[in-house]
């Protein structure tokens, strides 16, 4: 388990202090998808960054397995990295190292024969659905297969926990697919504690179990991926989740409603036809999103009502009365 | 048409001789050089303040010492460092004196370039393989040096044109090699075609080393689709 107490970190600039980080607590349990969401500029790859000390914290400690690793003396940190994985938004990988030279390259830092090591490295390439490819060069492969790689290679040394910094923002939305699968796969199959740095919900809703959102140095929120999404607590979750959509349609200037499904019962109710049907009024749908946990939906939706307050009046009196979530929408 | 200096010279094998020495010179001056500059060049790298090993006040001296060896002119350098060669060699006339002459002159030169060089490895990859787990010294010979062997090579071929151009100074010390015949038999003695010919020489050599530098690094860098 990854444990943050009290973490900060604060960078000494000429102009004074800039805080990047300010008293952070989260618990990582084991075997986990755990997403970090936020802006850039949140703090997040700086948080990520701490848990191998890459970046080292000005406050507050990390605990690994019980065991607090912020005053780790050089040696110990560095055996200690060899079991944290991580991969990167930009790959990272030896350009003049070919497929398996990169993946043996964490094992040759590990002291592990080379024989071993191409043996290990052969097995990773299969995992990530590679095998042809150990004697390409990185720049003969596409942004999917360098991930890739750089996921085998990051595997290599049997890390018990895989940092992920925003390792699918270069990517493609079908090839970002395919990679969180992969890693979702390898959380499943190898129970590799995956911690997930994003800025994309999509990418949380995928795969993570839990999440916890970052804005401006703090966290704002942490909870199951589910709960976060429905019922997002902070102004920063909710920008995240229902992006803020100036492109709504110029509207004749109806009042606007989001109701939200919490998956309870409603979500596969035909709710807006049967509302439409019976108020004998129009609504403009103007956004609408609903997304499966646990084989439960859940969703947003955003509707305009009619200018007329009456029939305004007529649909929400429905709302209520059916039980179904929703607030003006400013 | 060629001067009777330059059938003389022919025969005689001083100018076979004048390009061996040449080329000898610079290459032996190019070693050392580069045993003294590669580390120097590593060390102003990782120093440096977004280095793996920031120390900016090393860093601030070697580059003092650097660019103090570099704004001599080669030339007011060979007087000066005289004593130096002779402690060093045991003379200060000679090709040998050249030679640490030209070591001297040319370390902080490719210090320089090393430098510039590594400068182009992505801190991504360096950074990666910190996570990893990896020390400096690691780094420096699995990472840094590796992921920039091909601007390396490239600018070896610099450094040793450099070299080369500095060693026909060589004569003013007693030194060898093209530049010597060119001022003793063609300046002083006013043969403009064997001064010419000296030229026409370096040229090639130049190119030779120019383009086989080119070639291996190209050869060698993995980044290009083959």
């Amino acid at each position: 388990m990854i444990q943050i107490k009290h973490l900060g970190k604060t960078y000494p600039m000429a102009s004074g202090n800039v805080v990047a980080l300010d008293d952070i607590n989260l618990e990582i349990p084991d075997g986990q998808i755990f997403g970090i969401i936020g802006l850039s500029g949140a703090g997040k790859s700086t948080l990520v960054r701490c848990i191998n000390l890459l970046e080292k914290p000005t406050a507050g400690e990390v605990i690994i397995d019980g065991r607090s690793i912020t005053q780790l003396p050089g040696k110990e940190l560095l055996k200690l990295r060899q079991s944290i994985g991580m991969i990167f938004q930009g790959f990272n990988l030896l350009e003049q190292r070919n497929v398996i030279g990169n993946i043996c390259f964490p094992l040759e830092i590990a002291g592990v024969d080379k024989v071993k090591a191409v043996k290990r490295a052969e097995e990773l390439l299969r995992l990530v659905g590679l095998e042809e490819k150990g004697k390409a060069y990185p720049s003969q492969l596409s942004g999917g297969q360098k991930q890739r790689v750089a996921i085998a290679r990051a595997l290599a040394t049997e890390p018990k926990y895989l940092l992920c910094d925003e390792a699918t923002s270069a990517l493609d939305p079908n090839t970002t697919r395919q990679i969180l699968d992969l890693l979702k796969e390898i959380n499943e199959k190898l129970g590799v504690t995956i911690v997930v740095i994003t800025h994309e919900m999509k990418v949380i809703d995928r795969i993570c179990d839990s999440v916890a959102v970052i804005d401006s140095s703090h966290i704002a929120e942490v909870g199951k991926v589910s709960e976060v999404f429905t019922n997002p607590k902070s102004q920063i979750a909710r920008d995240l989740i229902i992006p803020k959509e100036s492109n709504f349609f110029e509207t004749k200037g109806g009042r606007r409603i989001r109701l939200t499904f919490d998956g309870e019962k409603k979500t596969n109710d035909t709710i807006i036809s049967r509302m439409v049907l019976e108020c004998h009024a129009a609504v403009n749908i103007l956004f609408a999103d609903t997304r499966w946990y646990e084989g439960v939906g859940y969703g947003h939706m955003v509707i305009e009502l009619p200018n007329d307050d009456h029939e305004a009046k007529k649909i929400t009196d429905w709302l209520t009365a059916r039980d179904v979530e929703w607030k003006e929408e400013i | 048409m060629l001067s009777e200096m330059f059938y003389k010279l022919w025969d005689k094998g001083i100018l076979q001789l004048g390009i061996w020495e040449t080329i000898y010179m610079t290459f032996i001056s190019s070693f050392f050089a580069y045993l003294l500059g590669l580390p120097l060049g590593v060390i102003l790298n990782i120093t440096d303040k977004n280095g793996i090993a920031p120390h900016p006040k090393l860093n601030k001296i070697l580059g003092f010492v650097v660019n103090f060896f570099r704004s001599i002119p080669f030339i007011i350098l060979m007087v000066a460092m005289l004593p130096v060669a002779r402690f060093v060699v045991g003379t200060a006339l000679g090709n040998k004196a050249v030679i640490v002459m030209l070591v001297i002159a040319a370390a902080p030169y490719v210090a320089r370039m090393v430098e510039s060089s590594l400068k182009e490895v992505s801190s991504g990859v360096i950074e990666a393989a910190q996570s990893m787990g990896a020390n400096n010294f690691q780094i420096i010979a699995k990472v840094l040096i590796p992921e920039a062997k091909p601007a390396l090579i490239t600018g070896a071929a610099i450094s040793i044109v450099t070299i080369l151009g500095y060693s026909a100074m060589a004569a003013t010390i007693g030194g060898t090699g093209l530049g010597q015949i060119a001022i003793i038999y063609g300046h002083q003695r006013s043969n403009s075609d064997i001064t010419w010919i000296c030229v026409f020489l370096t040229v090639i050599i130049v190119q030779v080393i120019q383009e086989a530098g080119n070639y291996i690094a190209h050869k060698t860098d993995k980044r290009i689709n083959k």
